[in-house]
């Protein structure tokens, strides 16, 4: 039996509302919450990215598995925002939790789908039996172009799991990948900020993948949404996931304790793996979960997890997702922010 | 500036707080030496410090060393670590007159400086509230 032995989030803990981003670009700040369902967002520190987010839910992940991290036979880290444009993330991550030399390790990007990939990939391994214990993290610092309707919601965090066969905290049941070529978001190589297709991120990009990937996995495992507990989609604001949860047929009850966004914003690749970590913080023994991310470009991962008697044992071991959103926040104005995410240009 | 042969030495004890045990003098160091600095001994094991521990002082940088410059001001203090050895770092995440000496902080893996625009980056530790 494989699945996930370990899990771990990491949000840092600084925050932007969206009436500070909106007061800078005369924007109406009523009309931006409404049609985004979002209040705020995590704002990384200026010596945070994407590698040092992924070490400190990695090292959560570590400690509900209680393995020894030499063990670790592949780090897979799926990001858009890797800090190097060549070398990897996986190098640096993997020595400061003691993987390294004896291990697998690359970089995945993939838009919002990349830390999927890195949790499909090393799972697969640990089920081929090519290694023991496999490490997929999804993690972000994501860019978003100043007054844009991106700038409201791109936001860093992240979401470590540890795969393996003994001791698992939730069984994986199948896995479904669903995937086509369309030009919904995008970063030419030296653009500093992305671009998007505005309306066709939605019908032909995010809701048809995720409806396909959803109905796809369902459909070969003769489930239907009544059969699960909980569901996790991909969260590029706060509309999107619980609406295409309602044209699949799942409650809102369902969507709910993965449902971070509104006080998270959008965390790229980290998240629909920090929604799962979210809802394993939750879920009770036996319970089903359904797990979709959604990438630009464009494509959705899926996967169907059984939790066991074990995520009792394990849960408290590492700090709970929502505690990292809810507590301790420092608010940013725009001009700090600014500083932060390196928009204000500065002499040589 | 150092070079990245320099910070790539510095690893073990930057990235996972590798020190070192001298086997005679049960002394605990940190950076590790080929010796131990109280009583010469050779004999020494690998041992990873603890991650959690208290302010015992601190100060506020507001004239820094080239390659800080864009952090400060940041603070810098000298923390007692659960396994009693002393390590400085800087405390980040914190407002200035929130730090106080005796507060708990635990350690956090962040990027420490870069090395102008196109050279490498380099992480370490830090220490936030615990």
């Amino acid at each position: 039996m494989e699945g996930i032995i370990g899990y771990g989030a990491y949000i840092p803990r600084n925050r932007i509302k969206v009436e500070e981003i909106a007061k800078v670009w005369g924007a109406d700040a009523p009309s931006y919450k409404r049609g985004l369902m979002l209040e705020e967002k995590s704002v990384p520190s200026p010596d945070q990215d994407t590698i040092t987010m992924s070490v400190e839910a990695s090292k959560n992940a570590l400690k509900r598995a209680k393995i020894d991290p030499a063990d670790i036979g592949a780090l897979y880290i799926g990001s858009e925002s890797h800090p190097y444009a060549v070398k990897p993330s996986g190098t640096v991550v993997a020595e400061a939790l003691g993987v390294t030399p004896e291990a697998h390790t690359a970089d995945f990007e993939f838009a919002c789908k990349a830390g999927t990939e890195g949790m499909f990939v090393a799972l697969n391994l640990v089920k081929a039996g090519v290694i023991k214990f496999g490490m997929g993290i999804g993690a972000d610092t994501s860019q978003g172009a100043p007054g844009d309707a991106l700038e409201y919601s791109a936001a860093a965090g992240a979401a470590a799991f540890i795969f393996g066969r003994d001791k698992i905290v939730a069984k994986i049941v199948d896995t479904y990948a669903y995937m086509t070529d369309t030009p919904d978001f995008w970063r030419r190589e030296y653009q500093y900020y992305p671009q998007h297709g505005g309306r066709f991120t939605g019908e032909p990009a995010y809701f048809k993948h995720v409806t396909g990937a959803a109905r796809g996995i369902m459909q070969n495992n003769d489930m239907k949404p009544e059969d699960f507990n909980y569901v996790i989609f991909h969260q590029p604001n706060g509309k999107f996931p619980l609406r295409v949860g309602k044209m699949l047929g799942f409650k809102k009850e369902q969507i709910e304790p993965g449902w971070l966004v509104n006080k998270l914003g959008n965390t790229y690749s980290g998240s629909s793996p920090l929604g799962l970590a979210a809802t394993l913080d939750i879920a009770k023994p036996g319970d089903m979960l359904l797990l979709v991310s959604y990438g630009s470009g464009a494509g959705s991962d899926a996967f169907i997890f059984k939790v066991t008697d074990r995520i009792e044992e394990v849960r408290n071991l590492a700090p709970l997702t929502r505690d990292l959103l809810d507590k301790n926040k420092n608010y940013l104005e725009y001009g700090e922010y600014a500083k932060f995410r390196r928009k204000i240009r500065k002499a040589d | 500036m150092s070079t990245p042969s320099r910070y790539w030495r510095e690893i073990p004890q930057r990235y996972r707080l590798e020190a070192n045990k001298c086997n005679r003098c049960k002394l605990i160091f940190f950076p590790p030496r080929l010796l131990c600095p109280e009583c010469k001994n050779r004999d020494l094991e690998k041992t990873k410090l603890a991650e959690k521990g208290e302010v015992i002082t601190y100060t506020i940088i507001r004239v820094p060393p080239a390659q800080f410059s864009d952090q400060a001001p940041y603070a810098v203090g000298i923390i007692e670590l659960k396994d009693g050895v002393n390590l400085t770092g800087q405390i980040v995440d914190c407002a200035f007159d929130d730090i106080k000496i005796g507060m708990k902080v635990k350690l956090e893996f962040r990027k420490l400086f870069e090395q102008g625009h196109a050279g490498i980056l380099c992480y370490g530790y830090k220490f936030v509230p615990d």
